[in-house]
């Protein structure tokens, strides 16, 4: 694979997917001490929010430490070069959270639908692109259907006003391949001034591997998280990663020792539990299950003795998809009922 | 003369034909005009097949038939956009409106919450919030009729197929609309709602969870009985309506998991969250239908 000279845009999702396997409880000088740390490893575009993007405040996804206006409002002012973005998934969050977002400075908005759903985003997107905001389609869960059923959706969330599309791998099932037809599709269709970007989870270890992928095949935006503090097994480790391009002959404008350090120093300390390929990690991109069901199906299991294995490839047999974490105890009631265990 | 009140359906889409179906069972109403906007419509040839009439120009096309036909009731399953003028013109006649928009102009009703207070005061404009909203705001009441309910939280998760383009376009309508009933009909202090949209094939049949945060322990004897209680009245008029698990206590986290399954009536049974609609704008005129006819309101004088 030859991407030299090729130059990406990366994008940290450490403060905001990290959030999942923080049980959305990082402080506000955790997160300040992060981005702050991002911003002078030159890293251009960091997200900051609930994992659940803006509103994701609940019983079902959790309580977060802070609200995404405080967490906002304490890192965009510190920010030298860096931009911030924020994520929103329709029917979690509204066109309220959207305004007080670009209220705060928030330059990049990701507006999240499953990959089938799309339709359900024209009046954030429309409203982010009106607003004159760096507008990305976010297509969840884009292992599950076609690329041409991908590129569909894609050309619905361009023409609501989106100017750069991702094709995210939520469940980190996707092999290079897939990536490669997926992406490949997006860049061959859709309009030369939209940009196409790749969301991975190494679940199965790929995180690395697809991203590569992704920019052979025309994606120059990439996600992943230094440390890769992120659902599942977390994102695309992008100190790894940085290291990777550099040998490739990729820009990306960011400092390699700088980037580690903060990997090492910053984000590692800060870990509730290691981020790896354990068991139910595993799981989730074996069976395509959305990443960040995994700490609610190992509470699950340990409430109700049911394993998280189990559980995880019951929502997987059963199609379920992104924010449907009250599946997961519901789930785990009916399975411990059959079981006999209460 | 019949007990049974006259009705009028406005939109004959999938909601108003499968309201239409429900009604031609009821004691209580007797559907008599559909109305549409467009001569060629699926849904006004298949009311006319069924032997309703039927008008392709608006409201406004009914308005001269309302006191010849003795029309009461009206119901709403257009937009929120042209349901004020409809309701104005239709209350301007003495008709009821029950409202299936999320325009909400008149006050919400969930049947076994707060239909009872509503027919009462002869409320000439009710809303039905929305199918989350009909599905779950029951069990937030059944809580807080316990004890004080701090926050209320539902996840309303249905299948792709049984969502339109109206909702889709203005998904925040939804999250809204009903975050707003789970306070003011629910009881609850501050209220969240919440959708998700799975297209999984088959269609999953639609799902709900409840999620209630009560002020101090909750009394976990009282609120089982009392969300027993209300599964069974909701289930008066929606059979499919069940609680698979719970509720379950938690710290003073009270949660419920529901299905709703739909009758099949035009809309498929998976189709729960439009069913609960639908069943839901029925009873509500027929508790109106009802009232009348024993008495306990009387309805706007006609010469």
């Amino acid at each position: 694979m030859n991407l030299n000279g090729k130059k990406v845009t990366l994008h940290d999702m450490s403060l905001r997917d990290g959030m999942h396997a923080k049980r959305h409880q990082i402080s506000l000088d955790e997160m300040v001490n992060i981005a702050t740390g991002l911003d002078e490893a030159g890293m251009p575009l960091i997200e900051v929010t609930h994992g659940d993007g803006l509103g994701g405040t609940s019983v079902n996804y959790g309580f977060p430490a802070h609200s995404d206006e405080e967490y906002l409002g304490a890192v965009i002012p510190k920010m030298k070069n860096a931009k911030i973005s924020a994520l929103l998934l329709p029917g979690i969050g509204t066109v309220d959270h959207l305004r007080m977002a670009k209220d705060l400075g928030v330059s990049t908005i990701r507006v999240a639908t499953h990959c089938t759903e799309a339709d359900v985003s024209e009046q954030h997107i429309g409203m982010a692109a009106k607003m004159e905001m760096d507008t990305v389609g976010f297509l969840m869960m884009a292992h599950m259907v076609s690329p041409e059923k991908i590129l569909e959706q894609a050309k619905l969330m361009v023409s609501y006003g989106a100017n750069c599309i991702y094709a995210t791998d939520s469940a980190g099932y996707m092999l290079p391949d897939e990536v490669t037809a997926k992406i490949g599709l997006l860049r061959a269709e859709l309009p030369a001034n939209v940009e196409i970007g790749f969301h991975g989870h190494h679940n199965l270890g790929m995180g690395i591997a697809n991203s590569l992928a992704a920019i052979d095949a025309g994606a120059s935006r990439i996600d992943g998280s230094v440390a890769g503090l992120g659902a599942g097994a977390g994102n695309t480790p992008l100190e790894v990663f940085c290291a990777v391009l550099d040998r490739m002959g990729v820009e990306t404008g960011i400092d390699l020792y700088k980037i580690m350090d903060v990997a090492e120093d910053r984000v590692f300390p800060i870990m509730d539990q290691p981020i790896r390929v354990d068991r139910d990690a595993l799981t989730l991109g074996y069976a395509g299950v959305y990443s960040s069901f995994l700490l609610f199906a190992q509470r699950a299991e340990k409430k109700y003795g049911i394993q998280a294995r189990d559980i995880l490839v019951e929502l997987g047999r059963r199609g379920t998809v992104g924010g449907q974490e009250d599946m997961i105890e519901d789930l785990a009631l009916t399975m411990a009922r059959e079981k006999g265990l209460i | 003369m019949s007990k049974k009140l006259k009705a009028a359906i406005i939109g004959p889409g999938n909601i108003g034909t499968d309201l239409l179906m429900k009604m031609q069972r009821s004691e209580w109403i007797e559907p008599v005009w559909m109305v549409g906007i467009d001569p060629e419509s699926e849904g006004l040839k298949r009311a006319a097949e069924m032997g309703i009439k039927t008008c392709a120009t608006g409201v406004d096309g009914l308005l001269e038939h309302v006191i010849k036909d003795d029309i009461r009731v009206a119901f709403d399953a257009t937009s929120a956009y042209v349901h004020a003028e409809n309701s104005r013109k239709l209350n301007e006649l003495g008709v009821i409106m029950i409202d299936l928009t999320p325009a909400a102009i008149g006050p919400f009703c969930v049947p076994p919450v707060n239909l009872a207070d509503h027919a009462k005061n002869l409320e000439m404009n009710v809303n039905m919030v929305t199918c989350g909203g009909q599905a779950t705001i029951p069990m937030v009441a059944a809580v807080s009729r316990v004890q004080p309910v701090e926050y209320g939280e539902i996840v309303a998760t249905v299948s792709s197929r049984s969502v339109g383009p109206g909702t889709r376009q203005n998904i925040d309508e939804f999250t809204r609309t009903t975050a707003g009933a789970v306070e003011k009909v629910g009881g609850a202090k501050k209220g969240k709602a919440i959708i998700v949209i799975n297209p999984a094939e088959p269609p999953l049949i639609m799902r709900d969870t409840i999620h209630c945060l009560t002020e101090g322990e909750p009394d976990q004897a009282a609120i089982t009985e009392s969300v027993h209680a209300m599964v069974k009245e909701v289930q008066k008029y929606v059979p499919g309506y069940r609680l698979v698990n719970g509720p379950v206590f938690d710290g003073n986290r009270v949660t419920c998991f529901m299905e709703v399954e739909g009758l099949g009536d035009f809309l498929p049974k998976y189709a729960g969250n439009l069913d609960i609609m639908t069943a839901a704008g029925l009873r509500t005129a027929e508790m109106f239908a009802e009232e009348a006819a024993n008495g306990a309101i009387t309805l706007p004088e006609r010469g």
